[in-house]
């Protein structure tokens, strides 16, 4: 494995009380891979990211986040610093923001390569118009000396890309990399950013919002609620044999072609507060499915039977995969078994709202 | 015109169709709607006589009782249309008609009676609600304005607003602050709906929101309409949202409608390219499908509005495109068999189940190293 996350744990102190961003979060990523992470705001989705190359300063960290073996957790900031654009490239969301508008969008991909190798800097030039090249900018010969403003939404996207890529690092960490991008630009950024994946074979964290963007892009997926893991799964399994009522839920309120009109499914309620978060499984209060036992325990990450690297945080039989009626119908009785009485509605949990 | 099953609601919208003479049921009318926004700069001694063409001579109608669909990327003047459609800006030229009544050269003071008929939802539940009022009172703000009612009335007309859109009445003192996005945006529901308006203009109501919350959003957008037989203008860049609620979709592109058309006939027969760009570009949240359908990509990015292309303001991306696109503006017209609700913008429309052309040539996206460099030299 490229890079081993164990129980991470990250929390921030502020004036209301100390908010529990990320409660206990593991997951590992392959060589060459693409790990998909999907929650809403608030999940712990970009924390977790951010932690892990050291970007979350005053936060208190704790767990292990093994990287070709060492622990980025425990590396001093100038380890860090070293591992950060050579072995990790990062993209943010905001192209705008993440590049100085004061300095050429070359000069930009130069410091990025001169600060990890010895190298000159007609040498270091060279290497950025070849990148620029690289992401699909035409005529990098010439644009290699525009500014960021000079640049469209999507060609800063690309030269963030450009930069993310410059030294070749074996794991990119992509944190809604399309989001502020119109669908068109962001189908180009899409398809170059897997071309490039299979051209240089760098494994990628894609972290979004989009179940349509991970449809697309992931080989696993991990989908993450109130700073913990719900559920992990096979891109293939994830879509087509889901078993947290989370991810059923969030499937179930997109937007169907072929159901048009017809009324979507919520979730109803909304995400709890990350301060002083109650016991128990956090997603219970909008749950369909609660029973006694997940107001007070909280369910461990379990194996899906006969579904390699599928896990579940639930504690309906993990048997009940599936997205359909007679797998809701099946879970609804299980639930009852276990002594669920009243099922949550939408009216219901929006009343218990603040 | 068909409203499409939407749950087990009271369903009273037999309104389409009602409204007399050669128009019937048209609710809204827009003739020629253009709006430019002239340029700053050029020096100090010489002004610049540059506009951004934002919206550039649309014709539409809304329907009674209809929800109408507003799809475009960023600049493509779907926001600016609804505010030139409310009033909320003047027009450069064109008409605006409310009920086949001429609103477009009205006064603040004459207009005010037309407000009442035509509301606004606006994207961002934390920028449209004044962070330091009380939900009451933001809400109540249309009966102030308007005079309709005061004191305790007011109150009972609130709480029973707040309690239509799906928030709890005793919140009634509280400040947008302690409310959630998906809350806060039923705050701007409730303050749109407070006089009983006609038709609601909702510039992407949902798109701030998460999926789960956006959802709810949805519906209670469609509850109400049954309840109360809105009419909705529906302004997204989301094209699976759009189709979800949409009787009819608008398809604009840097300022100009490119194609009209009911829902169904949008998405099986799409005539513009740009549509079936647009269609082929949203992820769709299913692996096998996914990896099945044919991806077309629009070579390059939206033009800039200030400088739109000649001629059909898609041809530089697009695949299609012969030398005629670019000198001869396509009229906005029924194509092939279509039926004449079914309206595009094109000279090369595409058949029945045509597929575009990978646009490989000159797309940047897929410029690999050696041809960028070569392209440099």
């Amino acid at each position: 494995m490229l890079l081993e996350v164990k129980d991470l744990v990250v929390s921030f102190p502020t004036p209301d009380g100390l908010v529990e961003a990320v409660r206990g979060v593991s997951f590992a990523v392959g060589a060459g891979k693409t790990l998909g992470v999907v929650g809403e705001s608030g999940s712990g989705k970009s924390v977790t990211a951010q932690t892990v190359i050291g970007l979350t300063r005053g936060a208190r960290v704790s767990g292990s986040a093994l990287f070709e073996g060492r622990d980025l957790l425990k590396m001093s900031r100038d380890q860090l610093r070293q591992v950060r654009g050579s072995k990790i490239g990062v993209v943010f969301q905001d192209p705008l923001s993440s590049l100085h508008p004061f300095y050429k969008v070359g000069w930009q991909i130069e410091e990025a390569i001169r600060a990890h190798e010895k190298v000159s800097r007609a040498e270091a030039r060279r290497r950025a118009v070849e990148l620029l090249g690289l992401v699909g900018i035409p005529h990098p010969a010439r644009r290699v000396d525009d500014y960021p403003h000079q640049f469209s939404g999507g060609m800063r996207q690309r030269a963030m890309i450009a930069i993310a890529l410059a030294l070749n690092p074996s794991l990119v960490i992509a944190d809604e990399p399309t989001t502020a991008l119109d669908v068109t630009v962001q189908a180009q950024v899409l398809e170059l950013m897997k071309r490039l994946q299979a051209e240089l074979g760098m494994a990628i964290i894609m972290i979004t919002h989009d179940l349509g963007i991970i449809a697309d892009m992931a080989d696993e997926v991990m989908i993450m609620y109130a700073g913990k893991v719900m559920e992990t799964a096979s891109r293939h399994d994830l879509y087509y044999e889901p078993h947290h009522p989370y991810t059923t839920g969030l499937l179930g309120s997109l937007p169907q072609s072929g159901h048009e009109g017809e009324r979507l499914v919520p979730i109803p309620g909304q995400p709890p507060s990350l301060i002083g978060p109650p016991p128990g499984c956090p997603f219970w209060p909008r749950c369909g499915f609660a029973m006694p036992k997940c107001r007070l325990e909280v369910p461990p990450l379990r194996a899906v039977p006969g579904a390699p690297g599928h896990t579940s945080a639930c504690w309906l039989p993990l048997e009940l995969t599936g997205y359909s009626v007679e797998v809701d119908a099946a879970r609804h009785l299980a639930a009852v078994a276990e002594g669920a009485t009243a099922v949550a509605t939408a009216s219901g949990a929006e009343e218990a709202q603040p | 015109m068909s409203q499409g099953p939407r749950g087990e609601g009271p369903r009273s919208v037999g309104a389409v169709g009602e409204g007399g003479g050669d128009r019937p049921g048209v609710l809204l009318e827009l003739q020629g709607v253009t709006k430019h926004f002239p340029v700053k700069g050029g020096g100090f001694w010489r002004k610049s006589h540059d506009a951004v063409h934002a919206v550039d001579g649309v014709d539409l109608q809304v329907r009674r009782g209809e929800t109408l669909g507003l799809v475009g990327e960023t600049g493509s003047g779907k926001s600016t249309l609804a505010r030139c459609m409310t009033r909320l800006l003047p027009l450069t030229s064109g008409r605006v008609l409310l009920d086949g009544e001429d609103i477009t050269d009205l006064k603040r003071s004459q207009l005010r009676p037309y407000r009442r008929r035509v509301q606004m939802i606006f994207q961002d539940p934390y920028g449209s609600l004044n962070p330091r009022r009380r939900v009451g009172s933001i809400i109540g703000d249309p009966f102030a304005i308007h005079k309709v009612a005061d004191g305790a009335e007011r109150k009972r007309r609130v709480q029973e607003l707040m309690d239509l859109v799906g928030l709890n009445p005793e919140h009634y003192n509280r400040f947008p602050a302690e409310f959630s996005g998906g809350q806060r945006q039923r705050i701007g529901v409730a303050r749109a709906l407070a006089l009983r308006p006609e038709l609601v203009v909702a510039d992407e109501p949902v798109s701030a929101l998460d999926v789960s919350v956006r959802a709810q959003v949805v519906n209670l957008l469609a509850d109400l309409q049954d309840e109360l037989g809105l009419t909705y203008v529906f302004i997204t860049h989301d094209l699976s949202v759009v189709r979800h609620v949409s009787n009819r979709v608008a398809v604009m592109y840097v300022g100009q409608v490119v194609e009209l058309a009911d829902r169904h006939d949008l998405y099986a027969t799409p005539r513009h390219p740009y549509t079936k760009v647009l269609q082929s570009a949203i992820p769709v949240p299913d692996p096998e499908q996914s990896e099945r359908r044919a991806r077309v990509q629009a070579s390059g990015e939206l033009p800039s509005p200030i400088n739109p292309p000649s001629g059909c303001r898609f041809h530089p991306r697009c695949p299609k495109a012969q030398p005629i696109c670019a000198q001869v503006v396509p009229r906005l017209e029924v194509k092939f068999q279509d039926p004449p609700s079914h309206l595009a913008a094109c000279h090369f429309p595409l058949a029945d189940g045509e597929e575009l052309p990978r646009a490989e040539a000159g797309d940047v996206a897929r410029v690999g190293p050696g041809d960028g460099d070569r392209r440099a030299g």
